[in-house]
């Protein structure tokens, strides 16, 4: 017997369905139809070929950008993870409530600025004639070439992505149960011994899920790619601006969008069911 | 000291009547004046609907210009083909995507009679591409060539005088890219001793591929509109490819080193014209506003325009321009004799950027993505 759903619970569900109805199922229910269009003098038109599938995937360039996009963006998650951990952890266990909220306020600052305009502001640190090259000179070394390079994507990648993970895997820390600490202390477990053994299995959900975003951000993200990476190597992001700047190809960049969500969506799976291992 | 009423410094009870009765009649006389400006929407290139262009016409003619700005001829055309016709009054297009407005029915014929051709260089008065048979669809407002853009720190202009200059061992990871294959893809045919760059056999267009690849060790990077600015602004990119004064003419107003030159193997040239929207009912507005910036004193407005400069196809805009900023006209080659803006045209110097004839839009693109990837 099935469970009626009551009209409390309607209320509150409903928003969160029309939501995702409006602004996910549908939008995909129509890139999907898109992805068989095909175009004819500029213009697009209605159509169910697979054109744009054969081509697109045919492409060398498509599986290359593919393999650099999925590179940068789990270089991003793992990198974006490790430089996030010891700040959220000091922020979590070494500060008092007081500044564990000044902590956090900073954390969340970034959010208020344009992340274009905090790219752009990494080119007066990169260039060639930018800052660390020129404090590099002042100890005979450089000028090296950091901007318009995949170090500088990764740069964008991680400028984006750490004010959030760090919250993310703040918030897992916070909830660890302090006694398991304790606990571990009591056994006579080593302060390092302790992150690997009890708090990072404690807050793996946290973590993974922390490093799931970073992951996402980076793996759609135009901006680092272009106005850091110098649009080299080409990125998914960047083929997507390439497919539709010439002869209307919206189909074909449909195609691409379409690998990426799924390839999303499968790294989104296997990652949360990674992180609920073993747990009931 | 003693305040004297006189009528003529004071402010006369006489005076305050004809003031009031001026202030009353006002409305009547111009009601249009005070009336809310009429819309006139405008799908352009950044920077034709700005104050430094429109504001003399908004105020002659209470109109306010709604723009919708674009960044390439398929972002405009996307943008036309998603919206309902009569969206757009005024489309300001780059001479190849014309016929494409055209073919899809996105713009209106229009009367050549309304327009001051008579002033303009005989080049341009029956440009290729804006007229069909005997009807006209556009009205070109301004042109520029694509050449080698370069660091004046890093080369003289002798050595960036040939596109050869992007293979410099000096240049490496220095040579930036517009991205967009149709000027860089074209520079490369005109390397390759094509007269007409994109009118090339298969043969030609492998070798223009072959040519090309070589290219790539020496890439820095490729630019938008933003990244190309900055880059060549800070150094970063010492040379450029598809690019010209549109984008180191402004850079040089503000005091960065950089110029471009037309390189010993010609330059390809680029046109911007109005068109008026299918549908506009705003037609006569639209009409007049291409009228006003086609016209002398608007085509030397359009010349000196804030966000990018360019060269007009007005004879006597020229004449004004020299009148008004003569440097500015020496700079950009809008004087009379050899070495002029239309000296180079003369002496087949300049190609028209088009789409490619032989091959596809989609070869040539599928290619400069892969030259990208390479």
């Amino acid at each position: 017997m099935g469970r009626r759903i009551s009209a409390y619970g309607l209320t509150f569900s409903l928003p969160m369905l029309i939501w995702q109805l409006l602004f996910f199922v549908f939008p995909l229910v129509f890139l999907i139809a898109l992805s068989f269009w095909t175009v004819r003098n500029f213009r697009m038109q209605p159509d169910f070929d697979t054109v744009n599938w054969t081509t697109m995937y045919g492409r060398a360039i498509f599986w290359q950008a593919y393999g650099t996009t999925l590179a940068l963006a789990a270089g991003a998650a793992v990198l974006t993870s490790l430089l996030a951990f010891p700040v959220a952890y000091a922020i979590s266990f070494k500060l008092s409530d007081r500044a564990r909220r000044w902590a956090i306020m900073l954390m969340v600052i970034p959010f208020f600025t344009s992340y274009l305009v905090r790219i752009y502001s990494w080119q007066v640190f990169l260039s060639d004639a930018g800052i660390i090259n020129v404090m590099l000179g002042w100890i005979g070394l450089g000028p090296y070439g950091l901007l318009n390079t995949p170090g500088a994507t990764l740069l964008g990648f991680v400028t984006l992505a750490f004010p959030l993970v760090v919250l993310l895997q703040l918030f897992s820390l916070i909830f660890i149960d302090r006694t398991l600490i304790e606990a571990a202390h009591n056994m006579r477990c080593g302060r390092l011994r302790t992150v690997f053994a009890v708090v990072i299995p404690s807050a793996r959900v946290g973590l993974v899920i922390a490093a799931l975003f970073a992951f996402i951000l980076s793996f759609g993200d135009f901006v680092s790619p272009i106005y850091l990476g110098g649009g080299d190597p080409t990125t998914l992001s960047i083929l997507i601006t390439d497919t539709t700047k010439s002869g209307q190809q919206w189909p074909r960049a449909a195609v691409i969008a379409l690998t990426m969500i799924v390839t999303l969506m499968a790294v989104a799976f296997l990652s949360i069911r990674f992180a609920y291992r073993g747990r009931k | 000291m003693t305040l004297t009423h006189t009528s003529g410094a004071g402010f006369s009870r006489r005076a305050a009547l004809a003031l009031g009765a001026a202030a009353l009649a006002t409305p009547m006389l111009s009601r249009r004046a005070f009336a809310a400006p009429t819309e006139l929407t405008m799908l352009a290139w950044y920077g034709h609907a700005e104050p430094d262009m429109v504001a003399e016409f908004e105020a002659a003619n209470n109109v306010k210009f709604v723009p919708k700005y674009y960044t390439g001829g398929d972002n405009m055309l996307g943008l036309i083909s998603q919206s309902p016709p009569g969206t757009f009054d005024v489309i300001l297009s780059d001479a190849e995507y014309v016929q494409q407005l055209n073919a899809a029915g996105y713009i209106e014929p229009l009367d050549p009679a309304d327009y001051a051709f008579d002033e303009f260089f005989p080049e341009f008065q029956k440009f290729p591409g804006h007229w069909d048979g005997d009807t006209l669809y556009s009205v070109i407002t301004r042109f520029g060539f694509l050449g080698v853009a370069y660091n004046t720190d890093a080369l003289t202009e002798a050595e960036a005088s040939t596109y050869d200059v992007f293979w410099d061992p000096r240049l490496t990871a220095k040579v930036g890219h517009f991205d967009w294959h149709l000027p860089n893809l074209g520079q490369m045919s005109l390397l390759n001793g094509n007269p007409s760059p994109y009118d090339i056999d298969e043969a030609a267009w492998e070798a223009v591929k072959e040519k090309t690849l070589t290219l790539r060790p020496q890439v820095g990077g490729f630019f938008d509109y933003g990244g190309t600015f900055s880059s060549l602004d800070n150094g970063q990119m010492l040379a450029f490819a598809g690019i010209g004064d549109w984008i180191t003419g402004t850079l040089e107003r503000s005091g960065a080193k950089v110029r471009s030159v037309i390189p010993e193997q010609g330059g390809l040239q680029w046109t911007e014209s109005f068109s008026i929207g299918k549908g506009s009912a705003k037609a006569d507005l639209a009409r007049a506003w291409i009228q006003y910036v086609t016209s002398a004193q608007g085509q030397a407005k359009s010349a000196q325009m804030a966000a990018y400069p360019a060269l007009i196809p007005n004879q006597k805009g020229w004449e004004v321009l020299n009148a008004e900023n003569p440097a500015e006209a020496k700079r950009q080659g809008m004087v009379d004799g050899p070495g002029s803006a239309i000296d180079l045209i003369r002496t087949g110097r300049i190609q028209y950027r088009q789409l490619p004839v032989q091959q596809s839009l989609e070869d040539w693109n599928d290619f400069w993505s892969d030259y990208k990837g390479a």
